[in-house]
């Protein structure tokens, strides 16, 4: 579901040949994002995901110096040549495809605070430099580049500044029926809406530790669903808020469990 | 040729460099998009912008440059129906909140007044129904949350994009979530290696065992940990009973982000005694001067309290609330700030209220003006102050 400037940006992005930065809420499908532009693009996609340990050497190659030592013990012929042990990293591999791909850098912000900085010059001018066999990597095609942040640490501003930014906004109701239309085709018209409206007004319940979002939404609708539960059964037959059925499928904090009955039960009393 | 928009992003306080508006020219250049200004506004957004939280200046700083341009393309009515839903739509959001502070019949009264300012204006030909439609509440200090300004999606045409100014919330300034503090709290992440030795240093193992003529030579080294030492002191009751939620945040997020976290409470101001847990207040109680000894003078020292009391409640012996205290609370205050050199007060009560309440000013002075706002803005000043 891209709305309009989500298109322009990645378009930007293929024209200037520019990393594209995404960030958003957890769950609005930033990493859906790139899945569903390498297919558009019809290029294939290669994905780094990225951890609190990884390095960014691990991207561009690694030089297995432990298989080379044993396989010198064993007299093995490979030992001669360095080539040999020497693993591709994902950027490597993208650099060297026969046609041009989508890179996928995936949740960017997980890797320690020095990470960004290190690719720099790679992402950049899209190539490095292998020291053990004094080669250098240059891309034949430059890849599309997509980043997803999470925005647990901040980016550097030198990396920043490489890149083009987009924020994924979270959805709003016409575009959420869409997203939701896409997922479940058979979705009754009336539970749909129903259900809609509970995850808007209960995403809009200020204090809420963690607000539900897209994925707890099909999430929820899933099981609604593989109950069978009937769209009355969302709402009171004076059209009042209730505790909806499943409701843990949408928040998950116990707080905020007991937060939503409060409420819930404070609206009934009041009226 | 957009020179003085450049500029104009500059003034209004957004990092934009030179190369990224050579990138914004080139792209203009490349014709990617088709002279709609929404589309321009795009663009600029996503080569210049680089952080949400700086979304609603850039909306801002577009709309006030572009604005005569922009009347020239189209004269967009904005429907009256939409101020009317618009209007609906925020009594019904912050109807709880705002039925506690104001009383319904204020309420009301402010709204009416809002939209008689907003038809003004818009009579007036002016376009500014956008930033004119700052929150009634926002200067008593609410945050809007949850307000969708542009209405349904029908009337997009009506209102420009930058004009709903849909990433208010995101702005710096705003108040934050445990998530965000984390964030702020790791600027004060200090990594070192001490302790025992049980991690096996790689590079270093093989550079011996190298060097070593290739025979195996470990070597050790101690785990990496963030040893920076927390103390918190937090004041609770009375007045800080408006700040729960937020001091709650922070304590959840502080104490996940540091292993050395210890905290203590305090009533309004520190004194000869502090407890750490709020039940057993009455019968478990530490010696401050315990506490002076026990830390290390490079543990840094966060007071969070909202310094909202009698002047005399600093200044005079006996002056505190609920105990009779022999000395004053402000040589407490200095005791603690000779011993932790590296020391803050983090205020929940927002800063352009500090010069109103002489007790803040006391406390401030106390303080050396280490004093910041509970912002994400204030905390990340705030974490900068203490890791020098």
């Amino acid at each position: 579901m891209a709305t309009d400037d989500l298109k322009l940006a990645v378009n930007a992005a293929l024209a200037l040949q520019r990393p594209l930065l995404i960030k958003g809420e957890p769950g609005t499908g930033k990493t859906m994002l790139a899945e569903q532009v390498a297919a558009a693009l019809g290029m294939p996609l290669l994905q780094w995901h990225i951890k609190s340990t990884t390095k960014a050497q691990q991207g561009l190659y690694e030089y297995d110096a432990v298989s080379r030592l044993r396989d010198s013990q064993l007299g093995d012929e490979r030992v001669k040549h360095i080539e040999n042990y020497i693993v591709k990293g994902v950027l490597w591999q993208a650099f060297t495809a026969e046609q041009r791909v989508v890179l996928l850098i995936d949740e960017i912000d997980k890797a320690d605070i020095e990470f960004p900085n290190d690719l720099l010059r790679e992402l950049d001018r899209m190539e490095f430099h292998v020291y053990e066999t004094r080669e250098m990597v240059k891309a034949k095609h430059r890849p599309l580049v997509i980043i997803t942040s999470n925005n647990e640490k901040e980016l550097p501003d030198a990396f920043l500044r490489r890149c083009f930014f987009h924020y994924i906004k979270f959805p709003d109701r016409d575009t959420m029926a869409q997203i939701v239309d896409v997922h479940f085709p058979h979705l009754k018209k009336e539970l749909l809406a129903q259900a809609l409206q509970v995850f808007y007004e209960t995403r809009e319940i200020s204090g809420l530790k963690k607000k539900p979002s897209t994925s707890e939404l099909l999430d929820w609708l899933k099981l609604l669903l593989a109950e069978d539960i009937p769209p009355e059964a969302l709402r009171s037959k004076d059209d009042r808020l209730i505790v909806p059925p499943l409701h843990g499928a949408l928040l998950k904090n116990e707080q905020d469990i007991h937060l939503f009955e409060r409420l819930v039960f404070m609206s009934r009393t009041s009226r | 040729m957009l020179i003085d928009f450049f500029y104009t992003l500059k003034d209004a306080g957004i990092p934009v460099s030179i190369k990224e508006f050579l990138q914004l020219l080139e792209a203009l250049e490349k014709n990617l998009v088709n002279c709609s200004f929404d589309d321009f506004y795009y663009l600029a957004r996503l080569i210049l912008v680089k952080d949400e939280a700086n979304f609603d200046k850039f909306d801002q700083a577009f709309g006030s440059y572009f604005k005569g341009i922009d009347a020239a393309f189209d004269k967009a009515e904005i429907p009256l129906d939409w101020l009317m839903q618009r209007a609906m739509r925020e009594l019904t959001d912050e109807q709880k909140a705002a039925i506690e502070k104001f009383g319904y019949h204020k309420l009301m009264d402010r709204l009416k007044q809002l939209l008689e300012e907003q038809k003004e204006r818009h009579e007036g030909g002016s376009k500014w129904i956008g930033t004119g439609g700052t929150s009634p509440f926002g200067n008593s200090g609410y945050h809007p949350e949850g307000i969708r300004i542009g209405g349904e999606s029908r009337h997009r045409s009506a209102v420009k994009v930058w004009e709903q100014r849909s990433y208010r919330d995101y702005d710096a300034s705003r108040e934050i979530g445990t998530r965000n503090i984390k964030v702020a709290l790791r600027r004060l992440r200090r990594f070192a290696r001490d302790g025992a030795a049980e991690e096996l240093a790689l590079d270093e193992t093989i550079r011996s065992t190298a060097n070593n003529a290739g025979y195996l030579d470990i070597r050790m080294r101690p785990e990496r940990r963030n040893n920076v030492k927390v103390l918190m002191l937090m004041d609770v009751g009375g007045s800080m009973d408006d700040h729960v939620h937020r001091v709650e945040e922070l304590f959840s997020a502080a104490k996940t982000e540091f292993k050395n976290l210890s905290f203590y409470y305090f009533h309004n101001c520190v004194y000869d005694q502090l407890w750490r847990s709020n039940q057993r207040r009455q019968t478990e109680r530490f010696a401050t001067w315990d506490v002076l000894h026990t830390y290390a003078p490079d543990t840094k020292l966060i007071f969070v309290g909202d310094a909202t009391m009698s002047p005399y409640e600093i200044l005079q012996p006996g002056g505190a609330i609920d105990h009779h205290n022999r000395e004053a609370g402000a040589e407490w205050l200095q005791r603690f700030t000779k011993t932790f050199p590296n020391y803050l007060w983090l205020n929940p009560e927002p800063e352009h209220l500090w010069e109103y309440r002489q007790s803040i000013a006391i406390i401030r002075r106390q303080m050396n003006n280490r004093m910041v706002p509970m912002t994400l803005e204030g905390l990340e000043r705030g974490m900068r102050l203490l890791s020098k």
